[in-house]
């Protein structure tokens, strides 16, 4: 299989399709705006289903739509499109409906700017809609790996039946790198997962209902368990990190660095940096950002000196660090906090003159 | 002894939980009858509102979804996108369809979704406890406008029908009351005729039903009829405002 030289956004519209995607709803707003588009042209060429939608809030709940009738369903746009869907994916989530959200991030809050950032994590990874649920959310730091975390995204969303999200700031979406896809075979039902669930009409069975209240507090606390009891399962099954380390044999590292997305792969180059300098430095990358990987992140800070965790946000994912490795979040002096906001990508420098800052007031 | 009334069989034995007095309970019932009558009950799926019509599904032995509120028609063009062999429709009220939802309402319309919608219209928001719809009529006490909806504060009651009739794409628009025998008739005609249209892969079917809410009216069933004959249709004129033959006025 030849690589082909695509945009991130390409990447993933291209592996939706290849995962059997039947019907995709966005509308436009940038920097996503390649996904609906590719779709327009490919899509319905493929025995799909696209329909630019009159909103957002309108897409996602075509996406409900189409989940619920047992096809492989999407959506995609970025953060004030997100914040209009959150009400739609609350009630996916309640309605045990699989379904993939895409968001390609850009600077908030308010209208923000088309620059790319993290600052969705809370609301990818906390909730974002109302009421008691979880999203697996993935975070790919490269255009291949965008492609290969949308194949997994479509197999994890029906297999525990939750909507699952690909955060991605917009430098993932917008930059041009090969990218190789391995499923070739395409097939617009996915017979791997039996929907005995979706409203295909009540033939020769008790009518399917898909309901996404109960009335009553025990009956809803009920429903909630019952998630509950999935999250824990995917908590256990699914947390991934990739652990970057430079100089293989060190089991003692003088800084860990801890990054996602775009900061991930400028964090490998840091650390590479770094280690010429003579500081042994390593990488942990979180590739699911819920289930958050707390338990190897735990082991394999054990031995860091200092923790540096980098972001393109107001300090969001750190909290989650500190969580992990067991440390005050207010009074934490060993996990240290660097942040660029705005849309704002920190550069490789400015990370080196941290880590000598860290490391030197510590000397 | 032979049987000659019964409730029909795509209905559930589930006790409804509507008030005394109250259309949903006919429009339901006029609903289940159309379905029996065109033996579609094995391929129809309901999408049900947020509202006093929440608890349809369990009414009706038909595959359904509960959806957010004023989301109906974006469900339901998810659905039969992704299924165009199913007859799927969507059940609303006035605040669902002609205010939180009414993006939703007209976009679907303008693009002539194939399937069918049947609007409540009872000038109120009834499970919420009787606040102001947005066809609340004017002068009308709601909790929410205590004095009596005013034009200048809350502007006019929308007439869904004759705004959707200026788009293109719908192939049938209608309204009726569910306040009497002759009425109730050609009402059951209307859903009839829209969801046939649906089945015959035409386009968008809309059918809006001028309907009473005794409780949040404070008037006893009877009275509530009377109410909505002597207010509500003058306001909101009953006919065929469109149909595959052509625009009709009523």
């Amino acid at each position: 299989m030849n690589k082909i030289l695509m945009k991130g956004n390409e990447a993933c519209a291209e592996a939706s399709i290849r995962a059997g995607l039947k019907c995709y709803f966005g509308y436009p707003i940038t920097p996503q705006s390649e996904i609906t588009e590719y779709m327009a042209k490919e899509l319905p060429k493929r025995g799909g289903v696209f329909l630019q939608s009159e909103s957002e809030i309108a897409a996602i709940n075509m996406v409900f739509g189409a989940s619920a009738a047992g096809v492989r369903a999407m959506t995609s746009s970025s953060g004030p499109g997100i914040s209009l869907k959150q009400e739609g994916i609350s009630y996916i989530a309640c309605a045990k409906l699989p379904a993939v959200i895409v968001n390609v991030s850009r600077g908030g809050p308010g209208l923000g700017n088309i620059a790319p950032s993290q600052g969705d994590y809370f609301q990818a990874t906390k909730g974002g809609g109302h009421g008691d649920y979880h999203l697996i959310v993935l975070a790919p730091s490269t255009v291949q790996e965008f492609a290969d975390l949308t194949t997994l995204a479509f197999d994890l969303a029906d297999t525990y039946r939750n909507p699952v999200m690909l955060l991605v700031d917009g430098l993932i979406g917008q930059m041009m790198e090969p990218v190789e896809f391995k499923n070739t075979r395409y097939k617009i039902q996915d017979t791997r997962y039996k929907k005995d669930w979706a409203l295909t009409g009540a033939k020769g069975r008790r009518p399917n209902r898909i309901v996404p209240f109960a009335i009553l507090a025990q009956d809803l606390e009920k429903i909630v368990l019952r998630l509950e009891k999935k999250y824990q399962l995917i908590r256990d099954r699914e947390q991934r990190l990739e652990f970057y380390n430079p100089t293989k044999m060190k089991v003692s590292f003088d800084v860990i660095l801890v990054g996602y997305g775009t900061v991930g792969r400028i964090l490998k180059t840091v650390a590479k940096k770094a280690q010429m300098d003579g500081l042994n430095i390593a990488v942990i990358r979180p590739i699911t950002l819920w289930p958050f990987p707390y338990k190897e992140m735990r082991e394999k800070t054990k031995w860091a000196r200092e923790i540096l965790v980098v972001e393109m946000n107001n300090g969001q994912m750190v909290e989650d660090v500190k969580g992990a490795i067991g440390e005050p979040i207010d009074e934490s002096k060993r996990i240290h906090s660097y942040c660029r906001m705005g849309g704002v990508v920190p550069t490789v420098e400015e990370i080196l003159e941290e880590i000598e800052r860290i490391t030197g007031s510590k000397k | 002894m032979k049987k000659i009334f019964s409730k029909p069989k795509v209905m559930t034995d589930e006790p409804t939980t509507y008030c005394p007095g109250c259309g949903h309970g006919i429009a339901h019932r006029l609903i289940g009858e159309v379905i029996d009558e065109l033996g579609i009950a094995e391929r129809t799926i309901a999408i049900w509102p947020v509202g006093c019509a929440v608890f349809g599904y369990k009414f009706f032995n038909l595959d359904g979804a509960v959806v957010a509120h004023g989301r109906a028609t974006a469900v339901a063009t998810g659905l039969k996108r992704a299924d165009p062999s199913k007859i799927v429709f969507t059940y609303q009220g006035d605040g669902d369809l002609a205010a939180i939802g009414t993006n939703n309402t007209l976009h679907t319309a303008n693009r002539g979704e194939n399937f069918t919608t049947i609007f409540i219209n009872n000038a109120t928001y009834g499970m919420t406890g009787g606040q102001m719809a947005p066809t609340t009529l004017v002068g009308q006490k709601a909790t929410t406008c205590p004095y009596g909806r005013s034009i200048q504060n809350e502007g006019y009651p929308i007439r869904m029908c004759e705004l959707l009739n200026t788009l293109e794409a719908p192939v049938y628009l209608a309204r009726e009351a569910l306040i009497g025998p002759s009425h109730i008739r050609k009402a059951k005609k209307m859903i009839k005729r829209a969801f046939k249209l649906q089945i015959e892969r035409k386009g968008f079917s809309l059918v809006e039903l001028l309907s009473s809410c005794p409780t949040n009216l404070r008037l006893s069933p009877g009275e509530a009829f009377k109410w909505v004959e002597k207010n509500m249709v003058p306001y909101f004129p009953l006919g065929e405002f469109r149909t595959p033959e052509g625009g009709k006025n009523a």
